[in-house]
């Protein structure tokens, strides 16, 4: 991850550079703040978020005492570093993997909704969380609630086939509440520990497939709700994260295709709008590659 | 931030420009800074961007507006322009496949751009226009890949090659590009994998197969709601195998698509269409003006440069002095009527008139719109001469003409009469020039006053 990020560390440290020796002032920091704006949107940061972290930086510099000769570089460093840490650092009350074993703990089947628009890659990313949450001692299922994109259900059968796991299906066009409803019944019947629930892909401008996500998610009642967006969305992850987020609510945030030059941008977007926690990472084509996301190493890489 | 929000500013600068007395500097300076902004949120490249700020400011500032045109319009269709200039021009239009021989067309981009569901889109275009298309699947990669372009094709009723265990695209696209020769096909689309171990291995792959394939066309799919990354992405793919057009997917969302002109500048390729939702006609012919007012969030561009497109039938200020110096003719008469025509609806451009918004009747202002109709075919019906010189008309000639134009004799009479009270009106009103500037606004002259 340390190379993709490459672009946000040089964004910080050029700002922290270039205010090092200067005082403080508003008039100083405009001109740089203006800099700095530009270079998280060029690192795919959404304009609205970073005029929102430009400004909440402004805030709690301007004003601030320096002495003559002292060098302010550790002091703007650290200011950065608690604008990020409180945007990237927003809390859930549990972890992703707490909430499994919490519910599992209670002997019911631990249900995961995964949503997003299309081609974000959610059914690899389920493919991911499932073979980690296998290697974590818990038994698995994947329901094919993906019943209109051509492809989907055999994609989820080849993948649960790699997994050894079992793919609850339907026929292309039945409702796709039904079959996660069948996948939450043969969990409990067969005593599995979690059902991760495929759906398909929706622009989060339609609204009666929105609606249609938000019955798969009455009728299954998640135990989490996981938003799969693409590390190299722009300025839309904003409105896709609020609209997905004010039909079924978000609980964590994956990301995808961090491999694919991504800038990581759109993690401080993402967290910054709707306020939960980016809990993993994809970093590649194979099943394994999902990484646990640490806010606290993420801002490390970035403001050196 | 809702959707509505976005571009909202731009479009009340504009407004403001619209309604500024005056255009100076630092009315431009916030122009541009908004225009910056609306840019920036819709994911076009940051360096694209700045570059195009400057230009805007300078022209702006700079340039003199054609005759007709006011400053304040013409600092609008310079944005216009320049975002145009970004996509590669106005003019575009869709490949059309040779006869004769069976072309090939190879989609790239990245993974989840939407390859596979424009590779159908495509084909059932192309068939639906009388091309017998064929669709093969080169990606051995992502799980179900073949299954999703098969179930695609039968829909549509495009046959589709494929082979759901292959391990070797190549060997894959070669057979089915044996197969659809020996079937006669006129279009074969590939789809290929957009997704690898690493970027190289992928460009790797891309390259190889464009080598065997040598496609006539490779088109990229870049999605709607990519950000910054579009330019490198669709630079790599580029300089892997040359990219001859794009078709930007997914633009049914809310996303602006400023991806789209990072990946035309990257490539150099224009943008061919764009797909608008799941089904398999959701594909649309590309319509700049429809995408840069998209894309700024302004939704009444269309309007503003049909004005300018009509402004260009305008009369010159030469003209205008001309008039003025009374040497008017049916020939400029008919000019006028064909401009103001062009303009639209009399009632809306009466409306627009400085001091002639006083109460014209709707049946007054159609009976007018008749009229001017009725005389423009008259004057068509007349001799050169007539038309430079109106005194040599005689009963005869009233008579001739009123055939030829298919009214009566009296229509004829009429116009003449109107045409000699112009010409009166128009000596008395010598060297009042304000008339005049307030005439050109709208390529409405003076004299029309008397209509109806």
């Amino acid at each position: 991850m340390g190379a993709l990020l490459e672009g946000l560390r040089k964004a910080f440290s050029s700002f922290i550079e270039k205010l090092g020796s200067k005082e403080l002032s508003s008039k100083e920091l405009q001109p740089v703040l203006e800099e700095l704006k530009l270079s998280l949107v060029r690192n795919d940061v959404a304009y609205t978020v970073a005029e929102e972290i430009c400004s909440e930086i402004a805030e709690k510099l301007s004003g601030v005492k320096v002495g003559r000769f002292e060098d302010v570089r550790p002091l703007v460093k650290k200011t950065l570093r608690q604008v990020l840490l409180e945007t990237l650092k927003t809390s859930y009350e549990k972890g992703f993997l707490e909430t499994v074993k919490a519910k599992v703990s209670k002997g019911e089947p631990a249900v995961i909704l995964f949503v997003g628009v299309n081609g974000s890659g959610k059914t690899l990313t389920i493919a991911k969380v499932g073979r980690m949450l296998l290697r974590n001692g818990f038994t698995v299922c994947i329901a094919c609630s993906d019943t209109f994109r051509a492809g989907a259900i055999e994609q989820v059968e080849i993948l649960a086939k790699r997994l050894g796991v079992r793919a609850i299906k339907q026929t292309y066009g039945s409702d796709a509440a039904a079959v996660a409803y069948d996948a939450v019944q043969y969990a409990r019947a067969h005593g599995i520990n979690v059902v991760l629930i495929d759906t398909a892909g929706r622009m989060q401008t339609r609204r009666n497939l929105m609606e249609e996500m938000r019955k798969i998610a009455r009728v299954t009642n998640p135990d989490l709700v996981v938003f799969v967006g693409d590390s190299l969305t722009g300025n839309d992850a904003v409105n896709q994260a609020e609209e997905f987020m004010k039909y079924v609510g978000i609980d964590f945030v994956i990301l995808t295709k961090m491999d694919a030059d991504a800038k990581g941008g759109a993690a401080i977007s993402i967290s910054k709008l709707i306020g939960r926690p980016v809990a993993y990472i994809g970093t590649g084509q194979d099943l394994e590659d999902l990484e646990p996301f640490d806010p606290e190493r993420f801002v490390d890489k970035i403001v050196v | 931030m809702s959707l509505e929000g976005l571009g909202k500013s731009l479009r009340s600068t504009l407004a403001k420009v619209f309604k500024a007395s005056r255009v100076d500097k630092e009315l431009v300076k916030g122009l541009v800074n908004d225009l910056v902004r609306a840019l920036l949120q819709a994911d076009v490249q940051v360096d694209l961007v700045i570059d195009l700020a400057k230009r805007v400011e300078d022209r702006a500032l700079n340039e003199k507006p054609p005759p007709g045109v006011t400053r304040r319009e013409h600092i609008v269709k310079v944005v216009y322009d320049e975002v145009v200039k970004l996509l590669g021009g106005e003019n575009v239009s869709s490949p059309v496949p040779k006869l004769g021989k069976m072309n090939v067309y190879m989609l790239v981009g990245l993974q989840g751009s939407g390859k596979t569901t424009t590779a159908c889109k495509l084909a059932s275009f192309y068939q639906r226009r009388g091309f017998r298309t064929g669709l093969i699947c080169a990606d051995v990669y992502r799980p179900g890949a073949y299954q999703q372009l098969k179930q695609l094709g039968d829909k549509a009723g495009v046959p589709v090659y494929g082979e759901p265990d292959g391990k070797d695209p190549v060997k894959i696209v070669l057979d089915g590009l044996e197969l659809f020769r020996r079937s006669k096909r006129d279009l074969v689309i590939i789809d290929t994998a957009g997704r690898h171990k690493d970027e190289e291995s992928l460009m790797k792959e891309v390259k190889e197969l464009y080598e065997v394939i040598k496609p006539d066309e490779v088109i990229l799919t870049v999605d709607a709601t990519i950000g910054q990354q579009a330019y490198s992405q669709a630079k790599a793919f580029h300089e892997a195998v040359g990219v001859g057009s794009i078709i930007v997917t997914k633009m049914d969302g809310s996303a602006r698509g400023g991806g789209a002109l990072s990946a035309v500048a990257a490539t150099g390729a224009p943008v061919k269409f764009i797909g608008v939702g799941e089904k398999l006609d959701d594909l649309e012919v590309f319509n700049p003006r429809r995408f840069v007012a998209r894309l700024l969030g302004f939704g009444d561009i269309e309007g503003l440069l049909e004005k300018f497109k009509r402004a260009e039938l305008k009369v010159s200020e030469k003209e205008a002095r001309s008039v003025l110096m009374g040497r008017f003719t049916l020939k400029d008469l008919y000019k006028q009527m064909e401009s103001l025509r062009k303009l639209g609806p009399l009632k809306s451009i009466i409306s627009h008139l400085p001091g002639f918004s006083y109460g014209l009747s709707d049946e007054l202002l159609e009976e007018a719109e008749d009229k001017m109709d009725r005389w423009k075919a008259i004057i068509e019906s007349m001799t050169e001469e007539e038309r430079v010189n109106p005194k040599v008309l005689n009963a005869s000639r009233v008579r001739r003409i009123a055939r030829g134009a298919g009214v009566s004799e009296r229509d004829v009479k009429e116009l003449i009469k109107y045409y000699e009270r112009t010409v009166k009106l128009l000596k008395a009103m010598r060297g009042r020039r304000s008339l005049l500037r307030a005439g050109r606004r709208t390529g409405f002259k003076v004299p029309k006053v008397d209509i109806g």
